[in-house]
């Protein structure tokens, strides 16, 4: 009884000490290369426009799946980019809406702008877990076989749009077309 | 020349703190008197030195000393004088020593007004402190030195980030720390216990008040970082569950429940172990607090990469702290023997059911805290679990809390009869089906949760004061008798009353805001409207100004309720010079009902295709009574701490094995 609290920081504190050794950069998705999980989403209630299902990642080009939240402060920041992207056309961008409720989402949207190609309204989250989404904002780039080449976890804010996630759709795209 | 004084009066300051760890520590266990008495001069010294260091690096920011590189990185000649002070504490390395100043405050207060503790427990307290503060000078000194020298000095330096450039955020961290580190005085009486082998009533009248005056600063310290976030972040928000909020929730948490196990410990000489197992808790999320906060190193990867020896020394020192406490308390825990039996239906059993919910309360927000920053760590993203999870496993934690909170206090020590008290509070009942019917009839299209807020605000708020009719014995006696009872009420139970009322307020607050909240974002053009919730904002345009540091985009709106003008609100957008770092200030008007809110953004281009700006506009029902709520919480905390019994010599140590006889209040 009186052991168990150091017990259970002592696991607490070897939990802490693999943090600190870890190279922040080497443990990638394990979903990277795999193909995308099959579902088949409504749109946001409301919300004109196509629902997203995995046909949708089949269609022989390279698109960008952006997991995004109205309750998540990090998307509000994240999301101008976002519609950058999907202004440039070079990729469809679809919205996977995680455990949200579809009149806030709406409302989201309508304020910060909506540019995606089509959005699925996860509203229970088992397609996120599909997808391995442990927070949000995540995106990721899939190629046109419907593979996922890559995962960004957290916001896509700043010139990371610019340096890291166009040369790699580009690459992509050259790789696969 | 000020700079190496500084660092000087650190380095003493931790060499006297090593002679305070240990020399009393080895008196109090030979019983050598004159080596206990040492901790008292000691402390006090400790202080002196401390302070001294503190005041330097104060001087080095006023006078803007840029050859000091924490001067140079944190501070600028444009600064208004009242931020180049705050800048002392708006970074780590002069944050850490605000830490061990508060700390080294407590310990000669200790010293100072603790004549009446027995000299083998003072002397071990004091070591205590002592032992803590060691490990945060050697943590200043080898890592995180605020007197390191940038030579050449620079021409000006890197200005304060502007977010903290507000009189809000420059008393936040001094007050958040008060309450971080008044939970050490606890800590530290809980480990001389240990060290004792005896926990009595006495030990509890001692550690209460250092304990609640923690919380009330701490509680004080939250207050003020919401109201921050509400007003300065410009989304309408007052808490995001975000680490660095959740950092100082988890010891308020804690503390929360410590001051309520306390108590039995005190009057019913009972759950020994466990307020010694809260007291270390409550202190070690205290630390862990800091460390998330200041040191950047949890919340951000990056810290680790660029840093990792202050990574490490922060690991092995709260290893060391948090690891060494309990296992001196799995060690000598055991010991301790509670003489107080009580029924599961009891005042005690309130409390113990208090504190169960308050430790799993505590345990949900440090999981849901933790594991993203541990996903972090591996994964270089900064992700959210966000509100969806806090707000699925708190509240229903809370709940029944609420709910028991009312009834608790009625019943009485060790055996108490439910069914009684839920009698008595019958107005409580009636107040909560108002509160749920009220709620439901003026919000139809609200969260289902609102009603249940509403509800419990009503049977908490009622319920509290039919406690404090009870005690009076309003109606049962003639109402003069009731009166003179009412005036000498004893000032900690006034101070009961206040906090569980004043908490009372707060969930009225948050549940209006959390589930009723209008907002609107749009662009609009000069002399563009929109009505939310009633109100009518006019856009009157906007204009440029200059503050001492900053360029200004000044908006204006005219608010508007039923055609009459209601106030008139001036949002800004800052861009400070030095950084490029915008800001928000939001434009706010109280009122009972809510706030009328108004933030000012970008340019564009209004729907009508005149030029604009995006406007962001609120309405945010009761919100100021969250606030109001907690400062109601914070002054019952200060009035109980005036309590004679805290003053009077009352704590006297009984010599025999049975407690000090508790008074049945």
């Amino acid at each position: 009884m009186y052991l168990l609290p150091l017990v259970l920081f002592a696991v607490l504190a070897v939990y802490f000490a693999v943090g600190l050794t870890k190279d922040p950069k080497i443990i990638p998705s394990a979903l990277i290369d795999k193909p995308a999980p099959t579902f088949d989403l409504p749109t946001i209630p409301g919300r004109k426009g196509d629902g997203f299902s995995t046909a949708d990642l089949k269609k022989g080009q390279v698109s960008v799946v952006n997991v995004f939240a109205s309750w998540c402060v990090p998307c509000r920041a994240e999301h101008p980019y976002i519609n950058k992207l999907a202004e440039m056309g070079i990729v469809p961008v679809y919205g996977l809406n995680y455990k949200d409720t579809p009149d806030a989402a709406l409302n989201w949207l309508r304020n910060l702008g909506d540019n995606y190609t089509a959005v699925g309204a996860d509203i229970s989250g088992r397609v996120g877990i599909d997808w391995g989404v442990y927070g949000v904002p995540e995106t990721f780039i899939v190629d046109g076989k419907g593979r996922i080449r890559y995962k960004q976890t957290g916001p896509i804010v700043g010139d990371m749009l610019e340096t890291k996630i166009l040369p790699l759709i580009r690459a992509i795209q050259g790789g696969s077309q | 020349m000020i700079a190496e004084l500084g660092h000087y009066a650190l380095a003493l300051a931790l060499f006297v703190a090593i002679v305070q760890a240990t020399l009393p520590l080895i008196g109090a266990h030979r019983g050598d008197a004159a080596w206990m008495a040492l901790a008292r001069p000691a402390a006090l010294c400790q202080f002196l030195l401390v302070a001294v260091a503190f005041g330097c690096l104060t001087h080095l920011y006023i006078t803007s000393d840029f050859s000091v590189l924490n001067v140079a990185q944190n501070s600028h000649t444009d600064k208004p004088l009242i931020y180049k002070i705050s800048g002392v504490w708006g970074n780590h390395e002069g944050s850490m020593l605000l830490w061990v100043l508060i700390l080294a405050l407590f310990g000669s207060a200790v010293a100072a007004f603790g004549a009446n503790l027995p000299p083998s427990l003072r002397a071990r307290v004091l070591s205590v402190q002592a032992l803590i503060a060691v490990g945060f000078y050697l943590f200043i000194l080898m890592t995180s030195n605020p007197f390191d020298r940038l030579i050449p000095a620079p021409p000006n330096g890197n200005d304060l980030n502007p977010l903290l450039q507000d009189p809000g955020l420059a008393i936040h961290p001094p007050m958040l720390y008060l309450g971080y580190v008044g939970f050490s005085m606890a800590f530290s009486f809980a480990i001389a216990a240990l060290i004792e082998g005896r926990v009595d009533a006495a030990w509890a009248r001692w550690v209460r008040p250092w304990t609640l005056a923690a919380w009330a600063f701490l509680t004080a310290g939250i207050g003020l970082g919401s109201w921050w976030a509400y007003y300065e972040l410009g989304w309408g928000g007052w808490w995001y569950w975000d680490p660095v909020e959740n950092a100082s929730f988890m010891p308020w948490l804690a503390g929360t429940a410590l001051l309520h196990s306390a108590t039995v410990v005190e009057k019913r000489d009972t759950l020994k172990g466990w307020t010694i197992l809260l007291a270390i808790i409550t202190f070690s999320m205290s630390l862990l607090g800091t460390f998330l906060v200041r040191s950047g190193v949890l919340t951000s990867v990056h810290a680790f990469a660029t840093d990792p020896a202050r990574g490490v020394f922060i690991l092995v020192l709260l290893i060391i702290v948090i690891g060494g406490s309990l296992a001196l308390y799995a060690w000598r825990g055991p010991q301790l023997v509670s003489t107080g039996l009580f029924q599961p239906i009891s005042r005690e059993g309130g409390l113990l059911f208090n504190n169960l919910v308050m430790a799993t309360a505590t345990a949900v927000v440090l999981l849901g805290t933790l594991y993203p920053l541990l996903l972090d760590a591996v994964d270089g993203g900064k992700v959210s679990v966000g509100p969806p999870f806090f707000n699925a496993v708190f509240i229903p934690i809370m709940i029944p809390m609420i709910v028991v909170m009312a009834i608790g206090p009625l019943l009485s020590w060790k055996r108490g009869d439910w069914r009684a008290a839920v009698v008595r509070l019958w107005p409580a009942m009636i107040a909560a089906a108002i509160g749920a019917v009220g709620a439901w009839a003026l919000v139809t299209d609200g969260p289902f949760l609102g009603i249940v807020g509403m509800a419990l605000a009503a049977w908490l708020a009622v319920g509290t004061l039919v406690e404090l009719a009870e005690r009076v014995r309003l109606f049962r006696e003639p109402m003069g008798r009731s009166l003179s009872r009412l005036t000498r009420q004893p000032r900690a139970s006034w101070g009961m009353t206040l906090a569980h009322f004043g908490l009372a307020v707060t969930i009225a607050g948050m549940t209006g805001a959390g589930a009723w909240v209008k907002e609107s974002i749009q662009v609009m053009a000069p002399g563009d409207t929109v009505t939310l919730s009633g109100y009518e904002f006019r856009f009157d345009g906007a204009r440029q100004g200059t503050g001492p540091n900053y360029a200004t985009t000044l908006g204006h709106f005219t608010v508007f309720k039923d055609g009459r003008e209601i106030v008139q609100l001036t949002p800004e957008k800052r861009v400070y010079n030095v950084s490029g770092t915008p800001t928000t200030e939001a434009g706010i008007d109280s009122l009972f009902s809510g706030d009328i809110y108004a933030v000012v953004g970008d340019r564009g281009t209004a729907p009508s295709g005149k030029p604009g700006f995006v406007t962001r506009l609120y309405f945010n029902p009761l919100v100021a009574w969250m606030w109001a709520g907690l400062m109601i919480m914070v002054a019952g905390g200060a009035l109980s701490l005036t309590d004679r019994r805290h003053r009077v010599g009352a704590p006297t140590r009984s010599t025999s094995a049975a407690p000090a006889a508790a008074g049945a209040d």
